[in-house]
């Protein structure tokens, strides 16, 4: 297929059930950047930025005893962890030269400056060909190290959650991405027991452009289910996951009551009843299905068998449903509401460029006011639709609006949140993009300019917080410092109308002023209202 | 009855006061708003040599950006057609400005190489500036590049926008030079009308907690004028150009003594920026008063009336003075 000859496969040769092996984009090896990073151990203050934001998974880091040196190869470079529970350990960021695209996120992103020449970073590009073999064979070896204990990790932290091995690795993304980012870091955070609903865009090609995958799987063999079905239906897709997921755990389990007495009531009441909340809790569900499996073929009945293929979903999945603004504010967005309003345990992430993407640039509802796109030549005249709110007025939606190069603490904990409230999930992320018009090494930055002018003001909306008597909105930003136009300005879909219609470029630009500063006085207020009086005013009317 | 009129670049000012080439310039409703606080002539803010080049060839990166990758989409970005690009603009501006105002407008470019810009020189001509102002700000890093290369390239700078334009030129310089003088007369024969003196380089400060270089501007102070006023007074008398002060320009007494010293004008951005445009009205009226208190009755009959070839002490601008000044100081914490 790669070499363009799909069309002399045979029907005969595609997988019967449509499934297709996972993790396959380690093999591309494309060798397409003339320039890699290079880690300089000594400058490094272990802060997993330059990891968790390489688009491509080419940049991994991980801690490890020192005995497991013995063998590296000269060249394999590490130092001493910085990490307080792996004392005397050793910490290596490691980049994969081959599978690099050499777009500079990394450096840019780097908050270390050697002290002797501070030009240079902790992380510096240099050219690939001189060191491809030598960086190549560092890479396997690295990759033969085994990946830290996840239950001995702070996953509430970005260092922490850079250690863990991504499930999403080398996609055909473009150098730069800001969308893949995110998706590494869902795979990293539960990738081993995640099915995922992709709508179709650029998440469904890089995702699962055949022949190869670029979802992948750990050690164990687990890693995401991923599927794409239309642009329409994802959310509804995703839904039907989770249905079919439900009607699963429900058979397995009434399956395991009614086996009880073969299989020993204090398993199965610890199957049932399993704390799942923790890696910890989740590690000890996996043993008990391992023991249940064991204990199951010993058996060896038709029940048995049957229990034995549902077992597996007795370990908590997630469901999440990923896709673009294109499909989440245009096409899909009927389904999205719907499933919102259903109130079901799916996580929806919607990786917003604020713009149709992958069919080169047209205007969704998501495309800010002032915004060049094709559709809105003369400038997007409405404002951007605000999905968040939107979500908030149902009270049952976990909310979150993230943007990983502005806030990269307040991301991670917006996806476990997410993750871990049992309704409906949506996170809104920030994801830079070609067809916003600059270069992307830049991107983190841009995406931190977005926060601090109030265009992309990060909140976090989590319902569970009424229970406790609280607020449930939370802003995770400031009220806008960086006057709007120096965000705007630094991209192309701005700028360009600026340069053929100042007129109208400065008339949106006051218009795109207002909204801002109307929105975030409107967060503002609803932040601060106090719970009490809500729920007073409730009870009265009842 | 006081007359605060004076030429400069050839052309009749009904006062010495000009706003000097600066962001400030950039909005018609302030020129208009300089104009009526009683400023004589505007020179507008700058068109940059790298704003030429730069401008269309980083538009047409970001529009081009990404398009070879993917069949499905093949461009990113509507095609608007037209752009109007920084130095397109800025002739536009130049032609409001003349609408807009009574005042001449003097049109700016501000580089160092030769090259294809300069031809923006004529542009600014033809879009109808009354004048233009060279701003050559080259700060010399090369261990290998002489005095004498970066002078001669600062005189064919100044021949070739000569060649190119029928309006006036001044000339905008720094104080950088072995021999000022000298370098002033050549710029003089290679077609200089004027010359501005001095533009002021930016003085980058160091950021110690993120180890970077913070570029900015501090705006000046009249403490920077005494260098312009004694290179104004050294030359005055001595060369056919006029002479324009810029830089510590921020009272009526700061514009008579640039006056005095030899200026044709004296040149403001700080002191409008720090105390608002009508801030020039203020220092019109000012200089009226010193006049009439100190009986003067035209700006003329004090032009270089303190120069270096007028004052009974000239030695005073120069090394003689030195010894002096300094056993003057006595300690100020015995």
């Amino acid at each position: 297929m790669i070499a363009g000859e799909g069309d002399s496969l045979p029907v005969s040769a595609m997988p019967p059930d449509g499934t297709f092996p996972s993790g396959t984009t380690r093999w591309e090896k494309r060798n397409i950047a003339l320039q890699i990073p290079v880690w300089d151990p000594d400058t490094c203050i272990q802060c997993g930025k330059c990891v968790s934001v390489c688009p491509h998974a080419v940049i991994r880091s991980n801690v490890y005893s020192s005995e497991r040196l013995s063998g590296a190869p000269a060249s394999f470079k590490s130092t001493q962890a910085r990490w307080r529970q792996f004392e005397g350990m050793r910490f290596t960021v490691q980049v994969s030269p081959e599978d690099c695209t050499g777009c500079a996120l990394c450096v840019q992103v780097c908050p270390a400056k050697n002290k002797k020449e501070p030009r240079l970073r902790a992380i510096n590009m240099a050219p690939q060909a001189p060191i491809r073999k030598l960086e190549a064979d560092n890479w396997g070896f690295f990759l033969s190290l085994p990946e830290p204990d996840r239950r001995e990790l702070d996953l509430s932290r970005i260092k922490d959650v850079q250690l863990l091995k991504p499930l999403f690795e080398f996609s055909g993304a473009c150098a730069g991405c800001g969308e893949t980012p995110y998706l590494k870091l869902l795979s990293q955070l539960f990738g081993d027991r995640i099915w995922i609903a992709n709508a179709t865009g650029c998440s469904s090609i890089y995702g699962g452009n055949l022949p190869t995958a670029s979802w992948a799987s750990n050690e164990e063999g687990r890693g995401p289910a991923w599927s794409n079905s239309l642009f329409e239906d994802n959310a509804e897709f995703g839904l039907g996951m989770r249905l079919a997921l439900d009607k699963q755990i429900e058979q397995a389990q009434e399956l395991l009551v009614g086996l009880s007495p073969a299989i020993g009531e204090d398993l199965v009441s610890a199957l049932i009843q399993a704390d799942q909340s923790t890696e910890a809790g989740l590690r000890k569900q996996r043993e008990r299905v391992e023991a249940l499996k064991g204990r199951l073929k010993e058996l060896g009945t038709p029940g048995a068998r049957a229990l034995s293929s549902l077992a597996d979903v007795l370990v908590r999945k997630s469901v999440w449903i990923v896709g673009g603004d294109g499909w989440a504010y245009d096409i899909g967005f009927g389904g999205l509401d719907h499933v919102l309003a259903l109130g079901r345990d799916v996580n929806i992430l919607v990786l917003d460029t604020e713009v149709y993407s992958n069919t080169g640039g047209q205007m969704s509802k998501a495309t800010p006011r002032g915004a060049v796109a094709k559709f809105a030549a003369g400038g997007k005249s409405t404002p951007k639709k605000d999905l968040a709110m939107m979500a908030m007025t149902y009270g049952s939606v976990y909310i979150a609006r993230v943007a990983l190069g502005a806030n990269d603490g307040q991301t991670v904990k917006a996806f476990r949140e997410a993750e871990a409230y049992p309704g409906s999930s949506l996170i809104i992320s920030y994801s830079h993009c070609v067809a916003q018009g600059y270069d992307l090494a830049y991107g983190m930055e841009q995406q931190k300019a977005a926060v601090l002018s109030g265009h992309w003001p990060l909140l976090r909306y989590n319902p569970n917080l009424l229970e406790e008597g609280k607020n449930p909105l939370q802003l995770d930003s400031k009220p806008p410092t960086l006057p709007l136009e120096k965000y705007l300005y630094n991209e192309t879909r701005y700028s360009m109308l600026a340069l053929s219609n100042p007129e109208a470029a400065k008339r949106l630009l006051q218009l795109a002023r207002k909204d801002t500063m109307v929105r975030w006085r409107l967060y503002q207020h609803w932040a601060a209202m106090p719970v009490e009086e809500g729920e007073k005013d409730r009870k009265e009317m009842e | 009855m006081i007359d605060l009129s004076t030429e400069y670049l050839g052309l009749h000012l009904k006062n010495p006061l000009v706003a000097s080439s600066s962001p400030l310039c950039e909005n018609i409703d302030d020129i208009r708003r300089m104009e009526d606080a009683g400023v004589a002539a505007v020179v507008l803010h700058s068109l940059f040599e790298e704003q030429i080049m730069l401008q269309s060839q980083e538009l047409n990166r970001y529009l081009l950006q990404g398009t070879e990758r993917f069949a499905e989409s093949l461009t990113y970005f509507p095609d608007l057609h037209t752009y109007k690009l920084g130095p397109e603009e800025y002739l536009e501006n130049i032609g409001k400005a003349k609408e807009a105002v009574g005042i001449p407008i003097v049109g700016s470019l501000n580089g160092v190489s030769l090259g294809g810009w300069i031809r923006y020189a004529k542009f600014i001509e033809e879009a109808g500036a009354d004048a233009l102002e060279v701003n050559i700000y080259y700060l010399p890093t090369s261990l290998d590049r002489t005095s004498l290369d970066i002078e001669q390239a600062y005189i064919d700078l100044v021949r070739d926008v000569r060649e190119r334009i029928q309006i006036p030129l001044a000339i905008k310089l720094s104080p950088y030079f072995t021999s000022l003088p000298h370098m002033a007369a050549q710029l003089e024969q290679a077609g200089a009308d004027a010359l501005v003196l001095f533009n002021r380089f930016y003085q980058p400060d160091l950021d110690l907690e993120n180890l970077e270089v913070i570029p900015n501007l501090v705006l000046s102070t009249s403490q920077e004028l005494r260098l312009r006023l004694r290179w104004v007074a050294i030359l005055y008398g001595r060369l056919e150009v006029d002479m324009a002060v810029t830089g510590g320009v921020h009272t009526a007494e700061d514009v008579l003594k640039a006056i005095m010293a030899g200026a044709k004008v004296a040149m403001m951005t700080s002191a409008l920026l720090t105390n608002g445009i009508e801030h020039l009205a203020r220092i019109s009226q000012d200089l009226r008063s010193w006049m009439e208190d100190h009986e003067y009755n035209s700006i003329r009959l004090m032009r270089g009336s303190l120069s270096q070839k007028s004052v009974a002490d000239p030695a005073a601008f120069e090394r003689a003075n030195y010894m002096k000044v300094l056993q003057s100081y006595a300690l100020r914490k015995p």
